[in-house]
């Protein structure tokens, strides 16, 4: 979540800049060339023009966190690695977003039981939007998840959203 | 040469240093004693019936039920040939059994260029010391060679058979039994 979230009562001018805003958001969303393992062969054939993830935007490959607004973790996330990945992260200009691609990412994958080095999830080094299931997952998987990633920029806003735990007055009266 | 010819070779020019050997079966080998087996490394290189020029792979091996650990060289004797550019003349590999507690064993880093890495990995990971080892770094574990895989400050070495992953490792949390339950 970037400056601008949730800071505005709602109204036309809100929902008109929220449709703006994040349609620029999820049409140009810039991943970081970031891949650690296997991965990343699959994300680099999503980029190429079989797949072509630059059909949804995403094609601008940057090679520096600073410009990126999606960090792709494509592969094994091991404890040595661990804290560039949070590094990286930190250094990207919000919004940021984050994919955790293929099973090492989503929670450990092969190396669950065993694996002595690797971090079982890399949501618990950094906080992930989009999951990815798959070993590796295939670039329509791929792409399936940045289209489902485009989907939750759309539902962001910047008007104020009701505070946590305050039941709603509608579903007082069904009740 | 076969490998009963390279066991009797070493036998008749190294008895000392010979604890064994077995040259029969998929992996012929010869054990030795770890303070002469730098001696015996410099002599199945240099000498001209051997000529063991390149050295594949150093192995550790843990045995926590006798309280003992093994490094395994294995070597290869390359020679030019005619019809391809190289051809293998023999293979062979030499055991070194040592004392789990304190794993100590020359290096031979300055044989072979190739045994650097392997014995740093060999250290990081069963805690094998190898002495002499060009780089070799000091601190609370004594000197010993840099670990290559695992971070520089890991504690233990993860392929012994009683090695227990840590709960956490800078912040991170090593098994997942160990992350704290979030909101809701």
């Amino acid at each position: 979540m970037g400056w601008i979230e949730n800071r505005f009562e709602e109204g036309l001018i809100v929902t008109s800049l929220d449709r703006a805003i994040n349609w620029a958001r999820e049409s140009s969303l810039w991943p970081m060339t970031f891949g650690i393992a296997c991965c990343a062969i699959e994300m680099m054939a999503t980029g190429a023009s079989r797949f072509d993830i630059d059909r949804f935007g995403a094609g601008a490959f940057r090679a520096t966190p600073r410009q990126a607004d999606l960090m792709i973790v494509a592969g094994t996330v091991t404890f040595k690695m661990a804290s560039r990945v949070r590094r990286l992260f930190h250094q990207m200009a919000e919004p940021r977003y984050v994919m955790a691609m293929g099973a090492c990412t989503v929670g450990g994958g092969p190396y669950f039981v065993h694996g002595y080095h690797v971090v079982k999830g890399v949501d618990l080094v950094v906080p992930v939007d989009i999951y990815v299931p798959g070993c590796p997952p295939r670039p329509e998987a791929l792409l399936e998840g940045l289209m489902r990633l485009q989907d939750k920029i759309h539902r962001q806003t910047i008007a104020k959203r009701p505070a946590v735990g305050v039941e709603p007055a509608s579903k007082e009266k069904n009740a | 040469m076969t490998a009963e010819e390279i066991t009797a070779v070493l036998e008749q020019e190294l008895a000392d240093a010979i604890a064994g050997a077995d040259s029969g079966g998929m992996h012929p080998h010869v054990w030795v004693t770890a303070v002469r087996l730098h001696d015996v490394m410099q002599f199945l290189r240099d000498d001209s019936r051997l000529q063991f020029n390149m050295l594949r792979c150093v192995s550790g091996v843990d045995g926590p039920a006798s309280n003992e650990i093994d490094v395994v060289y294995d070597l290869l004797s390359m020679q030019p040939a005619v019809s391809e550019l190289w051809r293998a003349r023999h293979a062979f590999a030499v055991k070194v059994r040592l004392d789990r507690a304190n794993p100590h064993v020359p290096s031979v880093a300055d044989l072979w260029p190739t045994a650097d890495w392997h014995e740093r990995e060999a250290y990081d990971l069963f805690g094998i010391v190898f002495d002499g080892h060009p780089d070799s770094i000091k601190d609370h574990d004594g000197l010993h060679p840099q670990r290559i895989l695992c971070p520089d400050d890991w504690v233990g070495y993860p392929l012994r058979k009683d090695y227990v992953f840590p709960d956490e490792y800078h912040g991170i949390p090593g098994k997942l039994e160990a992350v704290p339950p979030g909101p809701g």
